[in-house]
């Protein structure tokens, strides 16, 4: 009993306990996330090409993500006989490793974030410059041809494109003042607005090389099926690709939550300043609520509409599920906890579900064409925006909405000059 | 403390084990991944010293910009040719040398000025405001020019290279 009582005190006293808790929580949930965005992928792009998508595990499929990952679990693990046997075992894993390690600086919400630390952008910008190793050394390790120049491709547009990723969170960087994530959003709600406002071209500059990076559409050269099978994981089988499958979608989680940090005001609500005020309570603050509302009902229109009898008790249960969390969180002080989850939420969905409407609507750039955009156009508007940033910041100091116009109309006019000089519009006038 | 001294410890084992690996590995790719766990680790003592935006640049730079293009160029070497042709290791005698007026440098450093490994207790800088910004300043205002000349000397050295690799493919 006393041994017990001393471990318990040492545990609940450590700074670490907490620590492992959280990223426990942050871990099991984003796993969570990741299988059912692949569940989410395939349904969105099905609904967009009218069709039905995963239907047969489970109500509308809702169980095909676990039967996805057992049947990967339960593959035969398939090593190539030429391949660089621990070089091919320990690539997926650098990959995996590299997107979720990120996870530990995220601000999920003022009240809920692993660490905090003061270099905290440049550590994600380090960390997740390492997920290209697990590409590289695996298309490298198979000894294999398409694996090989999936992997060379990926490269040569990983580092193109954070260039110009960087370039365009430098300039968030000189608007807050410091590296720090969470301090990033404060100055947001410090300055009463969110730095897209501020940053439009750095902020459209940022999402495309968000895309390029997790080698999404129309950016998935290295791994183009048509023209190299599967890139660089060709060689790879059973649970080893499921860990690339797992650092892909991750690193998609990963950029829509950076994305939302530096320019969407994190866990910050739209119109912060509005004020709905009844009987001493926000009344703004109780929008989960009737956002759960909203997805219960939705369930159980699924449901009644269900010609299967055991469906249709499956979806009733699920939206009584989800109308007791309604309730939950209309008590005010879980309402006011859960406030920065709750937006920070919606706008990491927001962007993920655009990264599939992205897949669904552009065809696949060229090799050259993707190089083009990355040096020919992506870097010089990064530059200039740098540029504009930077003296503005210096010349009008705290007042910063002259931004906007600023670096609007700045960019604009390089763009315009790039257009002129660029190759097509040169070949056209001969 | 006692765990600032093992974790130097462990950290430079690490390095210099790794580093040993660089030079014995006779697959150029399996050199760059040892070389990539030696930077690593020197990254580590960098953190250890509370220099975290060394720590960062270290990474971002080292790990994750300048190992990629050189495993890039090295997975262009077909392996199984490279490793039956001679190593060029003919120049060891030189190396040798070089390596032993380093460590001499290294000693007389260690050993007569005393100041060289006796690092500050404590940070130079307070941990509440952080390096980062110590570095910014010390960069772009004490040392504006200096800076300035060096990044001039970098451009002119990128824009020779294009010009070079420019003219070999007109």
């Amino acid at each position: 009993m006393n041994m017990l009582e001393t471990a318990t005190n040492f545990l609940s006293n450590h700074p670490l306990t907490l620590a492992v808790i959280k990223i426990l929580i942050v871990f099991a949930v984003l796993a969570g996330i990741v299988a059912y965005l692949v569940y989410m992928e395939r349904k969105v792009l099905a609904f967009m090409q009218a069709r039905l998508g995963p239907m047969r595990v489970g109500p509308w499929g809702l169980l095909q993500p676990i039967a996805d990952g057992l049947k990967l679990l339960l593959k035969e693990d398939i090593i190539p006989a030429g391949a660089d046997k621990f070089v091919f075992l320990l690539a997926p894993a650098i990959s995996v490793m590299a997107a979720f390690t990120v996870f530990a600086v995220i601000p999920f919400a003022g009240n809920f974030y692993v660490t905090d630390i003061n270099i905290g952008l440049l550590f994600i910008l380090g960390v997740s410059s390492l997920g290209i190793y697990g590409i590289i050394l695996g298309g490298w390790s198979s000894n294999s041809h398409y694996p090989l120049l999936g992997a060379l491709r990926s490269t040569a547009q990983l580092v193109s494109y954070e260039v110009a990723a960087g370039m365009a969170l430098v300039g968030v960087l000189l608007i807050s003042n410091s590296l720090s994530m969470v301090e990033i959003v404060n100055r947001q709600q410090e300055l009463g607005v969110w730095n897209v406002f501020l940053q439009p071209v750095a902020f459209v500059i940022y999402v495309i090389a968000a895309v390029a990076e997790t080698n999404r559409n129309p950016f998935d050269l290295p791994e183009a099926e048509s023209e190299l099978t599967a890139g660089f994981h060709t060689e790879y089988s059973g649970f080893r690709f499921a860990l690339y499958f797992m650092a892909e979608y991750t690193n998609m989680v990963l950029v829509s939550c950076i994305a939302v940090t530096l320019f969407l005001g994190g866990w910050l609500r739209p119109f912060g300043s509005l004020k709905l005020m009844a009987g001493g309570l926000d009344l703004l603050e109780f929008v989960p609520v009737f956002a759960f509302l909203g997805a219960a009902a939705f369930v159980l229109w699924l449901g009644l509409k269900s010609l299967v009898q055991l469906e249709r008790y499956f979806f009733m249960a699920l939206a009584a599920a989800i109308v007791f969390l309604a309730a939950l969180v209309a008590v005010p002080p879980v309402a006011h906890a859960l406030q920065g989850i709750f937006w920070f939420g919606v706008k990491v969905l927001a962007f993920l579900y655009a990264f599939i409407w992205y897949r669904a609507t552009f065809p696949r750039y060229r090799y050259d064409q993707l190089m083009n955009v990355g040096w020919r156009w992506m870097i010089p508007l990064a530059l200039t925006n740098l540029i504009v940033t930077a003296v503005v910041v210096w010349w009008k100091g705290p007042h910063l909405w002259s931004l906007l116009p600023a670096g609007l109309a700045v960019t604009g006019l390089v763009g315009y000059w790039l257009s002129l000089r660029s190759p097509a519009t040169q070949a056209s006038h001969n | 403390m006692l765990l600032t001294y093992f974790a130097f410890g462990i950290l430079s084992v690490i390095a210099l084990a790794s580093g040993v690996m660089v030079i014995t590995r006779r697959n150029a790719v399996h050199s760059v991944i040892w070389l990539i766990v030696a930077l690593f680790a020197v990254g580590g003592v960098y953190l250890l010293q509370q220099a975290e935006f060394l720590f960062a640049v270290q990474i971002i730079l080292y790990v994750g910009g300048i190992m990629v293009l050189f495993l890039f160029v090295v997975m262009l070497v077909n392996i199984d040719v490279a490793l039956k042709q001679a190593q060029f290791s003919r120049q060891w005698l030189l190396g040798v040398l070089t390596a032993a007026l380093l460590a001499v440098l290294l000693a007389y450093v260690v050993y007569n000025h005393g100041q060289g490994l006796n690092l500050p207790a404590q940070p130079l800088v307070s941990m509440r405001q952080g390096n980062t910004q110590a570095i910014g300043q010390a960069l772009y205002q004490n040392y504006m020019l200096p800076v300035e000349i060096a990044s001039l000397l970098l451009l002119v050295a990128m824009v020779g290279a294009v010009i070079m690799a420019k003219r070999k493919f007109e």
